[in-house]
């Protein structure tokens, strides 16, 4: 026991070339949280966290929707973390183009993959190329300011969007389309989605799911919000909610409490204003069609059996002019020597190279999943100090990394830089009544912080 | 030169120890001494937000009858007996005592991290919590009778010997529990 409390004493108070150094891919949530542990339980070591866009925070950033500043909240202990003389921010260098998992193995005795599940699931249907037919993480990111997703195309000169899947990111994009734009105008959303969400046309948003009221992912939080939405009525199909109401008092609590708001706001058929939100449930798209831009979809209607939705032969098309898919992540494997799990796109642990937050769980949950996930991680790389199975050899750090940057003339960001982007921001969101308005271009980015 | 420097002092003064103040006025409205600058006073200070970013957490109690005694039960067992006082906001208390509840939204109940359990004689001295402190518990793995957020908490002297238990970590958990299939 006390050879452990020497040892980090030893690296405590040593020089910088003995210090034991942990790399993080990804300066999202479970980037954060995970180096925020790490300071704890190693006292002493030196983080590095890099990170594919030269700014911080990942979803907190580019996916939490703007209309949930409080979810954002979290920043601050973020960059607490980011501010200790310990922690290193470099921003605008991937893994797998401007470095590989074994020269960060060559400079760290730890190296954290957090990195997340950035793509998103495809329905592999026909039709799914059409004009009007979006990716819902996409649609996000546009609205956003997400910089590889600020030119994507969406048409919303529609009157009906239909979204495929209902989860929280479904909702998201539902209740965006249907928010009044005025309510938006006070929320850090881009400048040119406002502009063409102004404009949108969108009067009804159907949320399609293969399953029935008792599998939704939404939770009710997010649920709620739609319920209480100016001038939106919510519509539940005929017949889908009867089946539900004898067996809700028998759920476990949270399922509970959504089924029972579910089963109220389905028996309730006052109108509340020209726009609406439908659920649809127990159908599976069988294929988009259109020619050029979409025009509906056509719909298989599911039996459950169990928990399982099995398509029967009975089909119709719903009519639509937009079209979102919403039906999970997944994430890539961003360097051929990261030992990925194909069949379950996650990244299992292994000494000397752990994964963190989605990459370590699979894209679900909210923030405090990933909290607790990285928290683990962490303590897990703890252990795994003390019994000494890290290398003990003195490792260069980001020196090393660095000189590969340089040769490569890569223009990187640090933590003073992501300061000075986040000044501008704020200041360019004042003048038009905002908490701050995102720059969405990475050359601009580099201009003010880059160094 | 020298009187714009004393006046910004003084107002920085009053400012940093606004908290003093909107103490002396709850002090000097529960003695029923109204003066009149406490109205004056009020104009310049903020009353009510500053409970809530921690900082009257750190400070002390002033007297005897103000301190509230709260045990924090953390994941592996551990009990640690802080003195807090009247008013405190647990959340905060946890922080300044180096607790691990985390308040990722910082008390604006936006999310799950300060979730804890109330030991069953103190739960029912504890108001109610609101629709949306509900809602965000549903989300909490773990969830058990007597659940709540850390940061809803506001000690009172009714609370004193309060036993707050923190939940266990867990890996891969879901919404309520159950591991769903991708789609």
């Amino acid at each position: 026991m006390r050879w452990r409390y020497l040892r980090h004493i030893v690296r405590k108070y040593s020089k910088d070339n003995n210090r034991f150094h942990v790399g993080i891919v990804g300066a999202g949530p479970a980037g954060f949280y995970c180096a925020q542990q790490l300071l704890k339980t190693i006292p002493g070591c030196q983080i590095d966290i890099y990170e594919k866009l030269p700014v911080p925070f990942g979803l907190v950033r580019y996916g939490v929707a703007p209309d949930h500043p409080e979810v954002k909240n979290v920043i601050n202990t973020f960059s607490k973390t980011a501010s200790n003389e310990h922690v290193r921010f470099i921003g605008n260098v991937t893994l797998g183009r401007h470095i590989t998992l074994a020269q960060l193995k060559h400079s760290y005795h730890a190296v954290v993959l957090a990195y997340g599940a950035e793509e998103d699931r495809k329905l592999n249907i026909n039709g799914e190329c059409l004009t009007n037919v979006v990716s819902a993480t996409k649609f996000i990111g546009w609205y956003n300011g997400q910089p590889q997703n600020k030119n994507i195309k969406v048409d919303l000169n529609a009157e009906h969007a239909v979204i495929i899947g209902q989860g929280n990111v479904a909702l998201d994009v539902a209740r965006i389309l249907l928010t009044p734009v005025d309510i938006l105008r006070k929320t850090d959303i881009t400048e040119y989605s406002l502009e063409a969400l102004a404009k949108s046309k969108v009067k009804k948003v159907t949320l399609v799911g293969r399953r029935g009221p008792l599998q939704v992912a939404f939770t009710i939080k997010e649920f709620r919000e739609m319920l209480k939405l100016p001038a939106v009525s919510t519509n539940f199909y005929e017949g889908q909610m009867n089946t539900i109401e004898n067996v809700i008092g028998d759920l476990p609590r949270p399922r509970k409490r959504l089924m029972q708001l579910m089963y109220d706001a389905s028996q309730k058929l006052e109108s509340r204003g020209d726009k609406s939100f439908d659920i649809l449930f127990y159908r599976t798209p069988i294929s988009l069609l259109g020619s050029d831009k979409i025009e509906g979809i056509e719909l298989a209607i599911n039996r459950l059996e169990g928990d399982k939705a099995v398509i029967t032969n009975e089909k119709y098309t719903l009519k639509c002019d937009l079209a979102f898919r919403s039906i999970g992540y997944r994430s890539i494997q961003a360097d051929p020597d990261i030992p990925f799990n194909r069949a379950s796109s996650i990244v299992p642990q292994s000494t000397g190279i752990y994964s963190v937050g989605w990459l370590s769980s699979g894209p679900i949950g909210v923030i405090v999943s990933t909290m607790s996930n990285a928290f683990q991680t962490a303590s897990l790389i703890g252990k795994d100090f003390e019994k000494g199975l890290l290398s003990d050899n003195p490792k260069p750090g980001y020196s090393y990394i660095s000189k590969i940057l340089k040769d490569k003339d890569r223009i990187t960001i640090d933590w003073n830089g992501w300061t000075k982007i986040d000044r501008v921001e704020i200041e360019r969101g004042m003048k038009r009544g905002k908490p701050r308005e995102k720059i969405v271009n990475v050359d601009e980015m580099l201009k003010i912080g880059g160094t | 030169m020298f009187l714009p420097v004393t006046v910004s002092k003084l107002v920085r003064g009053v400012y940093y120890n606004r908290h003093l103040i909107s103490l002396s006025r709850i002090y000097l409205q529960n003695h029923q001494t109204k003066f009149q600058f406490v109205s004056i006073w009020k104009r310049f200070i903020s009353t009510t937000q500053c409970v809530c970013h921690g900082e009257y957490e750190w400070q002390d109690p002033k007297s005897e009858a103000e301190i509230v005694h709260v045990n924090f039960v953390d994941k592996d067992g551990k009990c640690t007996e802080i003195k807090g006082k009247v008013g405190d906001n647990v959340l905060y208390l946890a922080h300044r005592h180096g607790i691990q509840m985390e308040g990722a939204c910082e008390a604006s109940l936006a999310c799950t991290t300060c979730h804890c359990y109330i030991a069953d004689n103190y739960l029912a001295k504890l108001p109610t919590a609101e629709e949306k402190e509900d809602d965000l518990l549903d989300l909490a793995p773990f969830l058990k009778e007597n659940s709540r957020l850390g940061c809803q908490i506001i000690l009172d002297k009714s609370l004193d010997g309060i036993e707050i238990t923190l939940p266990a970590a867990t890996r891969n958990f879901y919404v309520d529990g159950h591991t769903p299939k991708p789609h």
